[in-house]
C-alpha cells in the first residue's frame, strides 16, 4: 500500500497505522475491548508491540521509552487507566523527552465493560492534553497530532476514544507523517525526572505553564472545526457525537472540538455569541457542558437521562428537542454465554453444587454468573476476587467464611491477582482461603491474547513463562493443586471440597486450554519448535 | 441525505459470521468508490450472544450507526433474531433471512452468511465480480470455492417469500 492510498480501517487500526507511519518505537498495553486491536495491528504492520502484565506496567514501560527519546504508544480500555493512573499523574510532572501517547478506549453503553466511566476527567485531573477523534481518519490524524504535541511540549497526551470510534470502519487517507527527528539516546535530567518533593514542586509549576501554552495554541489551532450553518442553533460537540449531530441537525452551525483539554474557551465564547441558542452534545458525563459553563458561556447541556448509554442520531434529535419522555428500551436479544464445551462449565457446576460464596473476577468466566450456574457473587474489577474474597473471610461467621472461594482467570491473575496472593499469605483469614485459578491458557474474553503465563509474546513467539504453581509455592502457600476440569471433573470437586474443609491457604489451578484457543496454541507450539531449529541453523553459519 | 445513503443491518448470533458478512459488503462498497461506514459491537458477542453490524454507503455518510427504522435491508442469519432486530427496518425495507435459500443445499453450513450476501446482492448495484473479489480477500483460500458456490446459490435463487415485496417490512 502506498502512502497516498485510501483504506477502510476501524479506529483502532487507524491509530496503529499512524503509529507505524510516525515511526513509533514501542507500543505496549494490556488487552481490553475496545482497544485490543491497536497493538495487534501495530504488530502485524511490523511495529514493536508488547502485552504488559497490566496497564500500570505498560504505561511505565512506555514512559521509559519516552524518557529515552523514543516515540511510545500505550493502549488500554477505560478501566485500565484506573490501574495506570499512578504513573500517569506524575508522568505529567516529569514530562517526556520523546513522545508518549496514552490511548484510553472508553465504552459508553458498556458493550463489554463493568462501568461507563468517562476518562475525559483524567485529562483534567492529571493535567495532560486530550484529543478526541470522531472517526478513523481523525484517529489517524490525531495520533500524529498527539505525537507532535507530546514532543513539542514534552508532555504525555491522552487520546480518548470510544467503542463506536474504535470499532467502526471508515475511510482513511494516509499521508507522509513526520518521522522522529533523532534516534533515542540517554540524556540525564535528575531534577526533571526524579520526583522528590524538592524537584516535584517546580515540576508542577512547569506542567501548568505548559498547559497554559497549549491552551493558547489550541485557540488558534486548525484542529477545531467550525461548520457554517443557520445562526438559530449552534452545537458544540466532540468525538462520534459530531457525526450524529451532522445527521440529526444538518442546518445547525457546529463547533467540533478535537483538543478537548485544555479547551479553547475564547473560541467557544465567540461561537456561543454568534448563535441564538447553543447546545452541547456529548456522550457520557457533562464534561464539556460544565467546563464551558464554568468559562462563563451560556450553553444548554443534555438532560440527565442522556448521560447513560451511547448517543445516536435519534437521541441527538431528542436532546435538541428537549424531549425527556421515556425511551423505549431496545429488545434484549440473546445474552452471551460460556461456550458449550467450555472447561469453565465444569468448574462453575462444582462451585454451584458445593454452595460456594464466589468472589469473582473479570473475563469470560464472569458469565458463570448467568443461569444455569449463577455461581458468582461479586465482580468488581481486575484482580478484586482475591482481596474481596479475603475480606469476606475475615468478617463473615466461620460457617459462611469457609464457603468463600476467589475465582480468577489466568490473564487476570497475572494482571493483578499476584499481589492478592501476597495479601493472603501476609494476612491469612482464620478459616484459611481457597483461590481457584481458571487457567485456559489465553486471554479469552478479549479475543485470545497472550500473557506472561502463556510463555508467548504478543506475536505468539516463545518467551519467558510464569509458572503459577511455582509462584504460589514460593510465596509460602501450603496447598497447591493442579487439575484438568475436563478430564477429571470429580477430582476438581473432591479437591475443592478438601481445600474448603482444610482451613489452609490453598491455590487450585484448573488448567485446560480454552476450546477456541486450543488449536492456535498447538500451532504456536509447533512453530516454536520449528523456529528454534531455524535459529540454531542460523547460528551455525554465523562466523 | 438519507435518500442518498443505503443502510444495511446484519444480525445474528456470535459465531455465525455476521461481522464477516458486513465486512465484505463494506469492502465491496468501498471498492466501488462510495463513502462507507461500518459499525459493530463485539467483545462479549463472541460468546454466542446477539450480534449486529451496520453498513452505510453513499455519497456522504455521517453517523456510523443506522438509525432505527432507516434500514433499507435487514439481513438476519437466524430466524430467532428477526424480532429483536425488526425495528431497524424501514417500512418498505427488505428482510433477508435463511428462508430465502434452501439451507439444506448449502455447500457448507458455515457458508450461510455468504449465501445471504448473495441474496442481498440482487438488490445492490455491485457486479458479481466485485463481490467475489471481496469474498476472496476476506476468507482463507481453502474455503473460496465453497463460499463462491454459496454466494451464487443466494444470488441466483428465485425470490422467495422471505425477500419478496409482499413480505417486505
Amino acid at each position: 500500500m502506498t502512502r497516498s492510498e485510501r483504506c477502510l480501517l476501524n479506529g483502532d487500526e487507524a491509530v496503529a497505522q499512524a503509529a507505524i507511519d510516525s515511526g513509533v518505537a514501542l507500543g505496549t498495553g494490556y488487552p481490553g475491548t475496545p482497544s485490543t486491536e491497536i497493538l495487534e495491528r501495530f504488530n502485524e504492520l511490523g511495529g514493536k508491540a508488547q502485552w504488559a502484565p497490566n496497564e500500570k506496567v505498560a504505561l511505565e514501560v512506555a514512559l521509559g521509552a519516552a524518557y529515552a527519546g523514543g516515540r511510545a504508544l500505550v493502549t488500554m480500555k477505560h478501566v485500565g487507566l484506573n490501574v495506570a493512573a499512578d504513573p500517569l499523574f506524575t508522568a505529567a510532572y516529569t514530562g517526556v523527552t520523546g513522545a508518549l501517547v496514552v490511548v484510553s478506549a472508553d465504552d459508553p453503553g458498556m458493550a463489554s465493560s463493568q462501568n461507563e466511566q468517562d476518562n475525559r476527567r483524567y485529562a483534567v485531573a492529571a493535567g495532560i492534553p486530550m484529543l478526541e477523534p470522531a472517526d478513523s481518519q481523525e484517529a489517524y490524524d490525531l495520533t500524529a497530532e498527539a505525537i507532535a504535541i507530546s514532543e513539542r511540549w514534552h508532555i504525555p497526551v491522552l487520546m480518548r476514544m470510544t467503542t463506536r470510534v474504535c470499532h467502526s470502519q471508515t475511510i482513511v487517507q494516509r499521508r507522509a507523517l513526520p518521522r522522529p527527528a533523532a534516534p533515542p539516546s540517554w540524556q540525564r535530567d535528575i531534577q526533571g525526572r526524579v520526583m522528590i518533593p524538592a524537584y516535584a514542586r517546580p515540576a508542577h509549576g512547569r506542567l501548568r505553564r505548559k498547559l497554559a501554552e497549549i491552551a493558547a495554541w489550541g485557540e488558534q489551532s486548525a484542529l477545531h472545526r467550525e461548520l457554517p450553518g443557520d445562526d438559530a442553533l449552534g452545537i458544540i460537540t466532540s468525538g462520534v457525537a459530531f457525526m450524529h449531530v451532522r445527521e440529526a441537525a444538518p442546518k445547525a452551525r457546529v463547533l467540533k472540538l478535537a483538543l478537548t483539554y485544555p479547551l479553547p474557551t475564547d473560541a467557544i465564547r465567540r461561537f456561543v455569541d454568534s448563535v441564538q441558542r447553543c447546545v452541547v452534545i456529548e456522550e457520557g458525563d457533562p464534561y464539556l457542558h460544565e467546563s464551558i459553563r464554568a468559562a462563563g458561556a451560556e450553553v444548554t447541556g443534555k438532560p440527565e437521562m442522556y448521560r447513560f448509554g451511547e448517543l445516536n442520531v435519534a437521541r441527538v434529535r431528542r436532546i435538541l428537542a428537549g424531549d425527556t419522555t421515556p425511551e423505549a428500551p431496545p429488545p434484549r436479544g440473546k445474552p452471551p454465554q460460556l461456550c458449550s464445551a467450555c472447561p469453565h462449565r465444569v468448574t462453575f457446576a462444582a462451585l454451584s453444587k458445593l454452595g460456594c460464596i464466589v468472589s469473582g473476577d473479570i473475563g469470560c468466566y464472569t458469565l458463570g454468573v448467568l443461569p444455569p450456574f449463577e455461581a458468582m457473587d461479586t465482580c468488581v474489577c481486575m484482580g478484586a476476587s482475591l482481596g474481596v474474597g479475603l475480606g469476606l473471610r475475615h468478617v463473615l461467621p466461620p460457617d459462611q467464611a469457609r464457603r468463600v472461594v476467589s475465582v480468577i482467570g489466568d490473564s487476570t491473575f497475572v494482571h493483578s491477582g499476584i499481589t492478592g496472593l501476597a495479601e493472603m499469605v501476609y494476612n491469612p483469614p482464620s478459616t484459611g482461603h481457597v483461590v481457584l485459578i481458571l487457567d485456559n491458557g489465553t486471554t479469552a474474553m478479549t479475543g485470545l491474547q497472550e500473557h506472561p503465563g502463556t510463555g508467548r509474546t504478543l506475536g505468539h513467539e516463545a518467551t519467558g513463562k510464569i509458572v503459577f504453581e511455582d509462584l504460589a509455592r514460593s510465596l509460602g502457600i501450603p496447598r497447591v493443586h493442579t487439575i484438568d476440569p475436563a478430564t477429571d471433573p470429580a477430582g476438581l470437586e473432591r479437591t475443592l471440597t478438601e481445600c474448603l474443609a482444610s482451613g489452609d491457604l490453598c491455590v487450585i489451578i484448573a488448567r485446560r486450554p480454552c476450546i477456541l484457543a486450543a488449536g492456535h496454541i498447538k500451532q504456536y507450539e509447533r512453530q516454536a519448535t520449528a523456529g528454534s531449529r531455524g535459529e540454531g541453523c542460523k547460528t551455525e553459519v554465523t562466523p | 441525505m438519507s435518500s442518498q445513503v443505503v443502510n444495511v443491518v446484519f444480525a445474528g448470533l456470535g459465531g455465525q459470521g455476521v461481522l464477516k458478512a458486513s465486512n465484505i459488503l463494506a469492502q465491496v462498497a468501498f471498492a466501488s468508490g462510495k463513502a462507507v461506514k461500518k459499525s459493530e459491537l463485539h467483545g462479549m458477542s463472541q460468546r454466542g450472544g446477539s450480534v449486529s453490524s451496520d453498513v452505510r454507503f453513499g455519497e456522504e455518510v455521517f453517523s456510523p450507526m443506522v438509525p432505527d427504522g432507516d434500514a433499507d435491508y435487514l439481513v438476519v442469519l437466524t430466524l430467532e433474531e428477526v424480532e429483536n432486530n425488526r425495528r431497524h427496518l424501514r417500512r418498505e425495507g427488505v428482510l433477508v433471512t435463511p428462508e430465502a435459500i434452501a439451507v439444506d443445499n448449502l455447500p457448507h453450513p458455515r457458508s450461510l452468511n455468504i449465501a445471504l450476501l448473495g441474496v442481498l446482492s440482487k438488490h445492490l448495484p455491485f457486479s458479481r465480480e466485485a463481490w467475489l473479489t471481496a469474498i476472496r480477500a476476506s476468507l482463507p483460500e481453502k474455503v473460496h470455492e465453497i463460499n463462491v458456490k454459496a454466494f451464487d446459490m443466494g444470488r441466483s435463487g428465485q425470490p422467495t417469500s422471505a425477500d419478496s415485496p409482499a413480505m417486505r417490512g
